[in-house]
């Protein structure tokens, strides 16, 4: 087995995976359906995944639904990312207690067991290439990522059942799975229960063979794509992304930005699902003994304060804010590290409180490209 | 010529006591227009291409810092002009201006107004001593608020 | 031009701050302090005019500061220091012999180190702008009184009380460079003069063709600043300001500093007027 073959194995070989997984020492995480969404947990084997769990997604909505099949992979995303694997929610950089004499600094442990990701959606592996591209492409990469990301492993699935708010098309991220996995599994259910196999890299080949697989046939071959085209066809809603960056970059005054802003409750929900969004707080804390800690968490632009210089903040309306997360995801985001900031994964459709659609604004500023809000003419 | 115009015209302080021909020059395509409260008329760094003489309603003359947002410097309203700017180079706007409430002004293109007086040396005359006094009134009244005469300190 | 040096790390890496002893303190004018820091070990990394180091004030937090010295000079390194808020307030009353964290240096430079011979340079701050700057007019007095070229101050205060840096002005006239100062509002005894610090453009006789603009202050201050001085005749991509914005990771890693397509901390502070700042300025709330 090398990287570019591909193969076959069953439910049970899945199963046998992910119990390798634990065995060479990684931390399996998976998807599980939990609290009626499909979120990440550990998983130790192919019982924990999520079977005949169906999501039915729209902007503001998100349902789970049992059907009672065998389907292990019928769904689009859930709200969380892998993101909050590698990028901390809350993270500690560092410790300190200061006496006159000294300062004592004191860096966390590093980071446990390498982590093995189940179920990666093309999507996500699109965004986890922006982040590592944020986070560890700069003159100075966050090393505790990097850390993160070198040690792990990622298991794609392709996705067979895109929900209404899925777009990856659009983007260039799917449905086929992008570079970025050590194997990619597509879930065939005509004929037998079975995962068409593509080795990604001689991580991906080694755990294969370590589970033992079957070669794929032209017939598997042709399953796998049947899966991929009817996920494309079957793809939620469509972003135009041609001149998208330079049309909102020359739109910076749009009425639909004030428009956006009545309907926007700066929430920040769709910032904390966005598998790309990387805006943090880095904040001291003193403990009642005297150490100081400085925390690293997640934080969002649709927090007033987040642009805070001392007087006020750069952008105190929502209005600014929706802008703000807006222009960057599709437009800066370009400039500053040459790549789009969205996947096209619906996320941000799905869990905005009230249902904003990233897509739809982005095509009603294209539609009145030019217009001009509160400035007069006679 | 815009009637409806050229009656708020003959009516504005700016104009006051100026002979009938003055008010038709400005008149010639000038139009009444109103603006809702919050708009901006103009905007900082943008061509100074419209005079507005206001006849209803309050002008803020603002200048926008980044994090406290618009500062008013002055008010403008019935009997004013707001934006001076296309009296000298380089004829941009050095100011925001929104109205603060239900705003009716006249809008005069300034491009040719200059033009017409510069045909028109003895209107020309009138409407930039006019001007002058406009603009001097401004600035000993923004030299007396520098002062800051109502603060505790001793500058007073 | 605007060169920028690669970000020093300490042996913890980026994001964790070196300690520094604080050897001394000077009072400034203006509710502003200058700290002269140097390493608890070892010895300081060298900087670039302009860029600036994140302080931690241990149990309080981290600002961003630029550094006033001049890089290379002898001596300890200089943060002079606005008390705006709670880290900059206590850092302003670190007393000598305590603790800071530093880490950096970051950002981009005012590029004095490579501006060609012959060209004058213009420097107009206002307020604590002058900071940014005063290691940077330190080796331009240098270069001008090696015949390399000529500088001009200019530096506004709002008034008498508030002029920062008055001993390093005059030294700086004494030198024989062109020194304007002004302030928003007299006072008793100032026969300087009173008005806006672009009011100090006619009275300095640089020539514009080809002169190298830069310019440190409010937000406001840059903008009619910048526009004057391209009135005046210097070209707009010539002109450089110093930008800022909530800093909070100094390294482009945190995403609190974005300005449009920048990320100040990394793709400035310092960057190009013309076809840059002047939109960027234009821009609400951006």
């Amino acid at each position: 087995m090398r990287a570019g073959d591909d193969a076959v194995i069953d439910v049970g070989g899945l199963d046998r995976l992910i119990v390798l997984l634990g065995e060479r020492g990684y931390r399996a995480i998976g998807p599980v359906a939990r609290d009626g969404a499909i979120v990440h947990g550990e998983v130790s084997g192919a019982d924990d995944l999520p079977a005949g769990w169906h999501d039915v997604q729209a902007p503001g909505r998100y349902r789970l639904e049992q059907a009672g099949d065998a389907e292990l992979f019928g769904w689009a995303v859930g709200p969380a990312s892998w993101k909050s694997e590698f990028f901390k929610p809350t993270e500690t950089l560092w410790r300190a207690t200061v006496s006159d004499a000294a300062v004592s600094i004191r860096l966390p442990p590093p980071p446990e067991r390498p982590l093995a990701i189940v179920g990666a959606r093309p999507c996500e592996l699109a965004a986890l290439d922006v982040l590592d591209r944020v986070l560890a492409g700069g003159e100075v990469p966050d090393d505790r990522y990097t850390a993160r990301r070198a040690g792990s492993l990622v298991v794609a699935v392709e996705c067979g059942k895109p929900s209404s708010t899925c777009f990856c098309t659009s983007m260039g991220t799917g449905p086929d799975a992008g570079p970025g996995y050590d194997l990619a599994l597509t879930e065939l259910l005509t004929g037998t229960h079975r995962f068409y196999v593509q080795v990604g890299s001689e991580a991906g080949a080694d755990l294969l063979d370590g589970i033992g697989w079957t070669p794929a046939t032209e017939e598997d071959r042709g399953a796998r794509r049947e899966v991929v085209d009817g996920a494309r066809a079957g793809m939620g809603r469509s972003l135009q992304t041609d001149g998208l960056a330079a049309l909102l970059a020359r739109n910076l005054e749009h009425p639909r930005w004030d428009e956006v802003a009545e309907r926007c409750l700066s929430c920040g929900n769709c910032t904390l699902v966005c598998p790309t969004c990387f805006c943090a707080d880095v904040k001291d804390v003193s403990e009642v003994d005297g150490t100081i800690e400085r925390r690293r968490s997640w934080a969002s632009c649709f927090d007033v304060d987040h642009s805070y210089l001392h007087g006020g903040s750069i952008r105190p309306t929502t209005s600014s804010r929706y802008r703000q997360w807006l222009t960057h995801k599709l437009s800066t985001w370009w400039d500053q590290f040459d790549t789009s900031g969205c996947v096209g994964c619906g996320r941000c459709i799905a869990w905005c409180p009230v249902g904003i659609d990233i897509t739809e604004e982005a095509a009603a500023i294209r539609a009145s490209d030019g217009a001009v809000g509160d400035v007069g003419t006679p | 010529m815009n009637e409806a115009a050229r009656s708020l015209l003959s009516g504005h302080a700016f104009l006051a006591g100026f002979p009938p021909e003055a008010v038709e020059l400005v008149a010639e395509g000038a139009q009444v227009v109103t603006f809702r409260p919050g708009v901006l008329l103009f905007r900082e760094g943008s061509p100074a291409d419209i005079a507005y003489l206001v006849t209803g309603g309050k002008v803020a003359i603002e200048v926008h810092a980044p994090n406290r947002g618009p500062i008013v410097v002055e008010t403008m309203g019935a009997g004013d002009v707001v934006g001076l700017s296309w009296a000298a180079p380089p004829f941009r706007y050095q100011f925001d201006a929104r109205a603060v409430d239900e705003v009716e002004a006249v809008a005069v293109g300034t491009a040719p107004l200059r033009l017409a007086l510069a045909e028109n040396p003895i209107l020309g005359f009138l409407f930039l001593d006019r001007l002058a006094a406009v603009i001097l009134g401004r600035l000993q009244a923004t030299r007396i608020r520098l002062l800051d005469v109502y603060g505790t300190s001793d500058a007073g | 031009m605007l060169a920028e040096a690669a970000p020093r790390a300490g042996p913890a890496g980026p994001l964790v701050p070196t300690p520094y002893v604080v050897v001394e303190r000077r009072e400034e004018a203006a509710d502003v302090v200058t700290l002269s820091i140097e390493p608890a070990e070892g010895s300081a990394p060298t900087f670039r005019h302009g860029q600036f180091n994140m302080v931690t004030s241990f149990g309080r937090g981290e600002v961003a500061v630029s550094m006033s010295s001049a890089p290379g000079a002898p001596g300890p390194v200089e943060h002079s220091i606005r008390r705006v808020g709670a880290v900059t307030a206590a850092l302003c009353a670190a007393p000598v012999g305590s603790f800071v964290g530093i880490r950096g240096p970051f950002g981009s430079s005012w590029g004095v180190d490579d501006v060609e011979d012959g060209v004058d340079v213009v420097v107009m701050a206002g307020g604590i702008g002058l900071a940014p700057l005063r290691g940077a007019v330190r080796d331009l007095v240098v270069r001008q009184q090696s015949g390399r070229g000529r500088a001009f101050v200019l530096a506004g205060a709002r008034s008498p009380d508030q002029i920062l840096f008055d001993e390093d002005l005059r030294a700086w006239e004494r030198a024989g460079v062109h020194v304007g100062i002004s302030v928003d509002v007299g006072a008793p005894g100032w026969t300087g003069v009173v008005g806006v610090v672009t009011a100090l453009l006619p009275g300095a006789p640089f020539e514009a063709s080809g002169a190298l603009a830069l310019l440190c202050g409010p937000e406001i201050m840059m903008r009619f600043g910048g526009r004057a001085l391209v009135d005046r005749g210097v070209d707009a991509r010539r002109v450089r300001v110093s930008l800022e914005r909530n800093m909070q990771c100094g390294i482009g890693l945190c995403g609190h500093c974005q300005l449009g397509p920048l990320l100040v901390c990394r793709d400035g502070p310092v960057v190009r007027y013309g076809g840059l700042a002047d939109e960027l300025f234009m821009e609400r709330n951006r």
